[in-house]
């Protein structure tokens, strides 16, 4: 089985899975493999991932956006408001509403187990899936990176791309350290029912301890990212959901009425972690092994799939030039792309948290009368939602598949 | 009689030489910056010369090129990729040598010899492209180099020349700036009289039944380290070339 690839993609999720996807599609004579210490199969997960339009249109590229649309919901407008504890009211700071296309909203709700199915149909036959392997040693030399196995069998590659997420074994076995710090601060997440239509608006209440988004799925349910002191989201989690119910209530004020929790609730640390290194001697990070960052902006997967579309756009070019694609100066240009996005994005979010996850007065008047004229300015605003649909880049170019451009 | 008239010693040290011609941050790394802008010129002008099917990831297959000057291979390894027959020739037997164990080590075939262009000229074989970088300004009597380097193209095929052209611009660029400033080269790399204008260079292809088809200038910007294509000729250029008869 020592057998040698174009390319070896490690970790199955929906990063890996994309990325092999796109590989496959836009060069079908590469050699590729895709492999996890996990069977693939379709994870039992009732999470879901509000995916912004650019980042759609990777997945319309590889030809399943239309089945997966059929199973997600629009994003039509996000409300975002500001309250202190104990407060009654919710005041709305801010609105976006309009789509930045006609037919086309800024995002949408997918479930992530339709995003999995969909991915594991398209690669299949198209790339070599192996698994379930556990990788001991990563050995690469100038000419080829390998992956020695558990069982001393050995798969090499021209290049190696990590997908194997926030506790990449890869990152590890090359040495890549990594920055960052905990917030202190833990994700519930769950599913609710209400009474009332959401009407395709996604919510997200700034509370003290935390940010509260609930986000729009098919029919009356929403899906609840819930930020919370890591201390008390544990308390949360344990309580019967009878007493934890009124409690979304009370947050969430009366747009959606009574509601129901649905599904499990699961708590997520969170963190803020970035590695020193994008790339190494044939190796490349994408998503979570790259980076990890806080979910309040709901950046997280959306930033892993623009690392797939930059580095795609890159290794087929590169393709198509004769070059090595586990060349440094062809990675370099990759981590010369995305990490000053990623650092960007991670400063923009980690302010956020701080300025949001506080009771300190001054603070919140300040940043209500930021909101409040944020609102006020329409160009302001339509950038911040370009931005959020992932269509315009505060650094450099924009991928091609995010515009919807062959590469 | 059997085994190998291979001199592991010899091929040791070639091969640690091997590295410095690969090392993408060594001493010729400024070589490997610009190979993608000179792919990109060679593929788009050999596309639009020839009818070649681009869904093909071979693109080249078919077509029989070689490299003057190949040194340790930068330009004929992407060529054996996109499917060409590709021959690679060097005056210096080390390059070759280098250049072999590479390819040796990425999987590719090449056909690497250790001669001069007149050599090669003796013989009746010609190409459907020739590829003549950054060398006229290493050599001596350009006026016959040339001619030799075009007798090795077949009928309606293409010559790729770049080089450095003879302004004050590009002595302070290319020899104060490259060698003595940015380091980017060894000193004494180049030498100023053997740069060479465009005007020359058409001239003396042209009288060799070659049309130029176009000229480039080749700029580095420090801002994006990137070298892209411009209309400034006063530094680095490219000429393509087709042959007539």
């Amino acid at each position: 089985m020592n057998k040698k690839y174009d390319i070896i993609i490690v970790g199955g999720g929906a990063v890996g899975l994309t990325m092999a996807a796109c590989l496959a599609r836009f060069d079908d004579s590469l050699k590729i493999a895709i492999c996890d210490k996990n069977p693939f199969i379709v994870p039992v997960d009732s999470r879901a991932s509000a995916l912004a339009a650019g980042i759609l249109n990777i997945f319309d590229a590889i030809g399943i956006w239309q089945e997966m649309k059929k199973l997600s919901n629009p994003i039509e407008k996000m409300e975002i408001t500001d309250s202190g504890e104990g407060d009654i009211s919710r005041p709305l700071f801010l609105q976006f509403a309009g789509n930045i296309a006609p037919d086309t909203p800024f995002a949408y709700m997918v479930p992530n187990v339709v995003t999995i199915k969909l991915l594991l149909k398209a690669i299949k036959g198209k790339v070599d899936m192996i698994s379930p392997i556990n990788i001991r040693e990563l050995k690469s030399d100038e000419y080829r990176a390998r992956l020695i196995l558990d069982n001393n069998k050995e798969l090499s590659a021209d290049l190696i791309i990590a997908a194997d997420g926030k506790e990449s074994l890869l990152r590890k076995l090359a040495k890549i350290k990594t920055n960052g710090h905990s917030y202190g601060q833990s994700g519930i997440v769950t599913t609710i029912e209400h009474e009332k239509e959401h009407n395709n608006v996604a919510y997200e209440h700034f509370r003290p301890n935390g940010p509260f988004a609930s986000l729009p799925l098919l029919g009356k349910q929403s899906s609840l990212v819930w930020t919370e002191k890591t201390k008390n989201a544990e308390s949360y989690k344990n309580m019967p959901h009878n007493e934890v119910e009124p409690i979304i209530e009370e947050i969430m004020g009366a747009n959606l009425g009574k509601v129901k929790i649905v599904e499990k609730v699961q708590t997520f640390p969170f963190k803020l972690q970035i590695a020193d290194n994008f790339i190494t001697n044939r190796l490349v990070l994408i998503g979570d092994s790259a980076h990890a960052i806080h979910p309040v902006s709901g950046q997280g997967m959306n930033l892993g799939l623009k690392d797939v579309a930059a580095l795609v756009q890159i290794l087929v070019n590169a393709r198509r030039l004769g070059q090595d694609i586990g060349a440094h100066n062809v990675l370099e240009s990759y981590q010369k792309w995305r990490r000053f996005d990623v650092i960007l994005m991670a400063m923009m979010t980690d302010c956020l948290v701080r300025l949001f996850s506080n009771d300190i007065a001054p603070i919140r008047i300040a940043r209500d009368i930021g909101l409040g004229l944020v609102d006020k300015m329409p160009f302001v605003k339509n950038y911040l939602i370009r931005h959020a649909a992932a269509i315009s880049s505060t650094s450099g170019e924009v991928p091609k598949l995010l515009l919807g451009q062959a590469i | 009689m059997g085994g190998t008239t291979i001199n592991k010693e010899e091929v040791a040290r070639f091969g640690a030489i091997a590295k410095e011609w690969w090392d993408e941050e060594g001493k010729f790394k400024p070589l490997h910056k610009l190979n993608p802008l000179r792919l990109a010129y060679i593929r788009q002008h050999i596309l639009d010369n020839f009818s070649l099917d681009t869904k093909n990831v071979k693109i080249f297959k078919g077509l029989d090129i070689v490299d003057i000057g190949c040194g340790g291979g930068l330009l004929c390894e992407p060529m054996a990729r996109l499917g060409a027959n590709i021959v690679g020739i060097d005056a210096a037997k080390r390059n070759i040598e280098i250049a072999k164990i590479h390819a040796k080590e990425v999987g590719l075939n090449i056909n690497y010899r250790a001669m001069s262009v007149e050599e090669l000229a003796k013989g009746n074989k010609q190409f459907d492209i020739v590829l003549n970088m950054e060398v006229v300004e290493h050599v001596n009597n350009v006026p016959l180099y040339l001619k030799y380097c075009a007798k090795l193209v077949k009928p309606k095929g293409l010559m790729f020349i770049s080089t450095i052209n003879r302004t004050a611009k590009s002595f302070a660029l290319a020899i104060i700036g490259a060698e003595y400033i940015l380091n980017w080269l060894p000193k004494g790399t180049h030498s100023y009289d053997k740069f060479i204008t465009p005007e020359e260079i058409s001239k003396m292809i042209e009288r060799e039944n070659m049309r130029i088809i176009d000229r480039s200038g080749v700029s580095y910007s420090l801002l994006n380290d990137e070298w892209h294509l411009s209309r400034d000729m006063a530094v680095n250029y490219m000429i393509a070339a087709k042959k007539t008869v």
